[in-house]
């Protein structure tokens, strides 16, 4: 029993990391950049919900909605500002801009709310179901689910909607979508915004059943790399199934061997993934 | 005038300045200045190797400089060793372990490098943290009282700075001799473009992976000589990201891919540090690192070549309106 409940607070973290995770291949998957600032995003989600319950009150879908879309507009700035230029630079300057961003915004972060953990106040989340013998706190519950129906929803937006397809059309050839009419630096800026608008959600969504400090974007950070490796790059289902993995395997590892080894256990995973598959579970070679 | 503008003359005046520096300034605290320098100067040429002229940006570098770190002290805590005889045996743990990563990574292009090179030092690092024969999270100790001058434990900070120096030297003289050679030339190719170099009959992966062994190897003597300066080590000041970040934004700052840029980037980010710690209080303060991550930014967004880069603009600008007069 105590196995099963820890299955499904693994699960239920998962289909957070996969959200965030989603954001961070939808950025590798169209333009084959790896954004190292990523889990400050998330970090950023986690404070920006804070803030919204201190002083803007409101309920779960207000602060929620906040983070994504500070994020959102966040990660269009950053876009426009930033990216755009190194994109078409050197490696060292594409590395180096979002590696500089992760540190500007964890220690400015660490500067402005210190770097004491913190969590949401009581919300109106709390609570705890009892099914079939395994204790489910709301919150988490809550957040799982909102979590997975997210993700799918961004999968179905890339697939099935028209912007989405203009969104792969440019990652798959820029000059031939622009020859279609579609303009890639849009395309390109609104692929910015909803990759950090799903990070920023993603966070608002943990803050409500976990306590944070600044640094947790490095960690969240190194999650998404596995679980994007793991579920191929650029694939948002592939993600969606990875961060359930990653979340079960943490979960049962840190239950196994001890809190400090879960970290230990998927980093490993990473570099066994690197040596053995690069191309991820559901990845095209 | 031409003459004494040539670089041959500019590397002698820096060897000078760099030998006379601990004299004309024999206060401790300064001398204490010119030994991290010398030590941001040696991890970040090293970096350089791999990051710079093969543009293979590693963003875990610190798992090299931690390897070189821990192995010294954890020879002379198990069996007395003095640590000097510890520090090829790192250096050679450092190109194991460059191999292993370099393998997997380097079939692939582009961000894979990266993203291992740090989720590889993470690991390492937690893992340190709780091995208990390396002393877990409170690290390692080395020869707190010298049994002969071969346990390198000096009172004062001049020998250390000399140390430093020729090491240092010899980091860039095997650059500057990699520069001219066709190993260099092959990692300029593929710095510029990989699939043009392969189809040029460049073996791209075993040059990138030389690099890497060659970088890795000088980033563990830093390391060792880090230890052997401070004696002590533990998982964060040997395998922490900032350790990492710190050789990125020296070599970056002065010019990644450049012989002499890593010595200018410390030149400026060491002194810049301490004055920073001085004013804002504080080793490691969040301030510091606020700058650093604006600085890296910066770079990355305006100058990509670094001040190198930028230097060179100018100097030929001016050159050409003189001419022009």
């Amino acid at each position: 029993m105590v196995l099963l409940q820890v299955i499904v607070g693994g699960l239920l973290l998962g289909a957070i990391y996969a959200l965030f995770s989603s954001g961070l291949t939808l950025i590798w998957g169209m333009m084959n950049f790896i954004n190292f600032a990523h889990g400050e995003f998330v970090m950023l989600g986690m404070y920006v919900a804070l803030l919204a319950v201190l002083y803007l009150g409101g309920g779960v879908i207000g602060f929620g909605a906040a983070a994504a879309l500070v994020l959102f507009l966040l990660g269009i700035v950053i876009y426009l500002a930033l990216i755009r230029h190194v994109l078409r630079g050197p490696m060292l300057s594409q590395i180096l801009s979002t590696f500089g961003l992760a540190l500007l915004l964890r220690y400015s972060a660490f500067y402005i709310f210190s770097a004491n953990f913190v969590s949401l106040p009581q919300t109106s989340l709390a609570g705890t179901l009892k099914v079939g013998g395994i204790f489910l706190p709301v919150a988490q519950l809550v957040a799982g689910a909102v979590a997975v129906a997210l993700t799918l929803a961004l999968h179905f937006l890339l697939t099935r909607t028209n912007v989405g397809s203009r969104l792969l059309a440019v990652a798959e050839d820029r000059s031939a979508a622009m020859l279609m009419g579609i303009r890639p630096d849009r395309m390109q800026a609104l692929a910015w915004g909803l990759s950090a608008g799903a990070a920023g959600i993603a966070g608002a969504l943990m803050a409500t059943a976990y306590p944070w400090s600044p640094s947790v974007g490095e960690t969240f950070g190194l999650i998404a790399f596995v679980t994007v490796a793991l579920g191929g790059f650029g694939s948002v289902l592939g993600s969606l199934y990875a961060g359930l993995i990653i979340g079960l395997i943490e979960a049962i590892s840190a239950f196994w061997l001890g809190a400090i080894y879960k970290d230990i256990v998927v980093y490993g995973l990473f570099v066994a993934l690197l040596w053995f598959r690069p191309q991820g579970l559901m990845g095209k070679a | 005038m031409k003459y004494f503008l040539s670089p041959r003359v500019g590397v002698c005046v820096l060897a000078a300045l760099l030998l006379l520096f601990p004299i004309v300034f024999s206060d401790a605290f300064y001398r204490d200045i010119g030994v991290t320098f010398l030590l941001a100067a040696i991890s970040a040429s090293a970096w350089n190797i791999v990051g710079g002229y093969a543009g293979q940006v590693s963003v875990g570098h610190s798992m090299f400089f931690g390897l070189g770190a821990y192995t010294p002290l954890l020879f002379y805590t198990l069996w007395g060793w003095p640590p000097l005889a510890g520090v090829p045996i790192g250096m050679l743990l450092a190109i194991g372990l460059a191999v292993v990563i370099g393998m997997p990574t380097f079939r692939l292009t582009g961000h894979y490098f990266s993203m291992a090179t740090i989720a590889v030092a993470e690991l390492i690092r937690i893992f340190t943290g709780t091995w208990s024969l390396v002393g877990g999270a409170i690290g390692l100790q080395g020869p707190a009282v010298a049994r002969g001058w071969w346990d390198l434990t000096f009172r004062s900070e001049l020998p250390y700075y000399y140390i430093f120096l020729a090491v240092l030297a010899v980091v860039l003289l095997t650059t500057a001799a990699v520069e001219r050679r066709r190993f260099g030339f092959y990692l300029q190719a593929i710095k510029a473009s990989e699939r043009a170099a392969r189809s040029l009959g460049v073996p791209v992966r075993l040059t990138k992976l030389n690099a890497l062994a060659l970088s890795a190897a000088f980033t563990s003597a830093a390391g060792s000589l880090y230890v052997i300066k401070t004696g002590f080590i533990d998982p964060d000041s040997a395998f922490g990201i900032l350790i990492s970040v710190q050789m990125l934004i020296v070599a970056a700052l002065g010019g990644a891919g450049t012989l002499f840029g890593p010595l200018i980037g410390a030149l400026i980010l060491v002194p810049l540090q301490t004055a920073a710690n001085t004013w804002f209080g504080g080793g490691g303060s969040g301030l510091t690192f606020i700058i650093y991550g604006g600085i890296i930014v910066l770079i990355a967004r305006f100058e990509p070549g670094g001040l190198c880069d930028l230097w060179r603009r100018f100097a030929t600008r001016i050159w050409r309106r003189a001419h022009a007069a």
